[in-house]
């Protein structure tokens, strides 16, 4: 698949927005960070709702008509890319009203805030859920046809988000050990799930061009392809990566995205910090996780490639 | 009604002959135009809602050409139209037919990555998703003589290997074709249940060339060498 750089921004801003804004709403309402002060929440609150607002504007700049963008609200019932934006939008106002009890309350947990805290965290948790299944329903993309895609989602925002309220926590000299300590987990349950995908990736496979081209019992290979220059096709789905490039991005990922971010917030969990250590875990994170989704999308394989030559998927 | 195609690949030729038709047809049509990228430049390119392609089937000296046209199949689960987010995507419920509101389409490639058959292309000038609408401004219009109320790709195959008509009625032209010549359909197993079905191409006798006599003497060696060598 071609790796759109569009569609790599909105799918890691948005989801580190939402990431943050769950695990800043949850500590918060459910009483586990009660130093967290009112400037801290409205901080955290607009950085997550900036990168998320960021993401979606991004998305819109890989469609070729988007005067007709709000109609991708209609098909709710069986479209996942529908059922994102609708929760998408949806988060905003339940966010804000979270944000506006903070501003006219202060820090001090209200039963409103509670309500409008914990309906937060559900639809974001429901909107990166259903960034994931965007990709995950797609049964002519084996690579991504797996429960594993849109947990990777959820658990790569996740991690993202621990970095960054690692970082604001820092910032507003609050209590960083219990933020690291769960940033951690959360990154070494990232690590693991995504060390899960890359493996299953190696073992995985789809339709083959006797299959598709139904001569199941036969050699088939392609003698001429149709067409003189390049398709739609060809652009959009032929994008074949470099295999150096790929293992050294993967193990980019794993370096940058996972294992230095890890040390550096492991050496945070005694509550002890400066803030270049918290901003740069929160850089390597965003650079490593960016190099991951353009892999996501830069090695899979649709299966229309078979009409164009591949042997398998 | 279930209106599809049948193709046959014992009779295709591979002229392309049905892409051409399907191009003139429709980029005066309902969806046109079917947009050209530097049409004369050095890489030309453009919409296309059929295309050719052509495989080797077997190994050598059992070992046969086919040409092989594609188009939408018009799919009875059709993922492209659960997909589609605007509701631009549709599947006509009388007929079976998969549509794109032209009006509708946000331009998002989603309903392409659906397909597994490669049959919508994005048009790049008009911003939206094409794909063939199995001649629905053709089939339904009763100016035309009815004979000519077919598909124009159907029309226009000097081969005969394109068939048009309704999948549900068990006697009409397609679905008996189907039963006798064992029709089949593309991948079946990404489940999208396609209406389009091929006719495989017939068993036949390979043709022994074992015994083609060969020229023997100086004049035959110099001759196998020249053509060896000269590079045309």
């Amino acid at each position: 698949m071609h790796p759109a750089l569009s569609v790599i921004i909105f799918t890691v801003s948005s989801g580190a927005g939402y990431g943050l804004l769950m695990l800043m709403i949850g500590l918060h309402i459910f009483g586990f960070a009660p130093d967290m002060t009112e400037n801290e929440l409205l901080t955290g609150g607009i950085i997550g709702l900036a990168l998320v607002a960021f993401g979606l504007m991004s998305s819109t700049f890989h469609l070729a008509n988007p005067k007709n963008a709000w109609r991708a609200f209609n098909r709710f019932r069986t479209s996942w890319l529908s059922r994102e934006g609708v929760f998408a939008v949806l988060s905003f106002p339940f966010a804000l009203l979270y944000l506006f009890a903070v501003w006219s309350g202060g820090a001090e947990v209200t039963g409103f805030m509670q309500v409008v805290g914990f309906l937060t965290i559900v639809i974001s948790l429901l909107t990166v859920f259903s960034t994931g299944m965007i990709y995950g329903c797609l049964k002519t993309i084996r690579q991504w046809n797996s429960a594993l895609t849109p947990a990777n989602y959820i658990m790569l925002g996740l991690m993202l988000g621990a970095a960054l309220l690692v970082t604001l926590r820092n910032s507003f000299n609050g209590d960083i050990a219990l933020a690291s300590s769960m940033a951690l987990v959360i990154i070494v349950i990232a690590l693991v799930l995504k060390a899960i995908y890359y493996f299953w990736l190696k073992r995985v496979t789809g339709p083959t061009m006797k299959t598709a081209t139904g001569f199941t019992r036969a050699n088939v290979r392609l003698l001429d392809v149709g067409h003189t220059a390049g398709t739609f096709l060809t652009e959009e789905f032929g994008y074949q990566p470099d295999r150096t490039i790929v293992t050294l991005f993967k193990v980019l990922v794993f370096v940058l995205g996972f294992i230095l971010p890890g040390m550096i917030v492991f050496g945070m969990t005694d509550g002890d910090a400066s803030s270049s250590q918290a901003i740069g875990a929160v850089i390597l994170a965003f650079i490593g996780i960016g190099l991951e989704r353009w892999l996501f999308f830069a090695e899979a394989r649709h299966v229309v490639n078979l009409y164009h030559g591949a042997q398998n998927t | 009604m279930r209106l599809g195609l049948v193709i046959d690949l014992d009779t295709c030729v591979g002229c392309h002959g049905c892409a051409v038709a399907c191009k003139q047809w429709n980029t005066s049509g309902t969806t046109g135009a079917l947009t050209d990228y530097r049409p004369y430049g050095r890489n030309p390119s453009g919409v296309w809602f059929n295309r050719i392609r052509h495989y080797e089937v077997g190994d050598y000296p059992n070992n046969k050409t086919i040409n092989f046209p594609m188009s939408c199949m018009h799919c009875e689960d059709a993922d492209c139209v659960t997909v589609c987010p605007t509701g631009a995507s549709y599947k006509r419920k009388e007929d079976g037919i998969v549509l794109v509101d032209q009006d509708k389409c946000m331009g998002c490639n989603y309903c392409s990555w659906a397909c597994p058959y490669g049959a919508r292309e994005l048009d790049r000038e008009a911003g939206v998703m094409k794909k063939c609408t199995l001649c629905i401004d053709r089939i339904y219009d009763e100016e035309l003589d009815e004979i000519d109320r077919q598909p124009a790709c159907v029309i226009t195959c000097p081969a005969h290997a394109r068939y048009f008509g309704d999948f549900d009625d068990p006697n009409s032209e397609v679905s008996q074709l189907v039963r006798d010549r064992a029709g089949y359909k593309l991948m079946p197993e990404v489940g999208y249940n396609p209406t389009n079905t091929y006719l495989p191409p017939r068993l036949t006798q390979p043709i022994p060339t074992d015994d083609v006599r060969k020229e023997g003497g100086l004049a035959g060696k110099v001759k196998e060498w020249a053509n060896k060598t000269v590079v045309r």
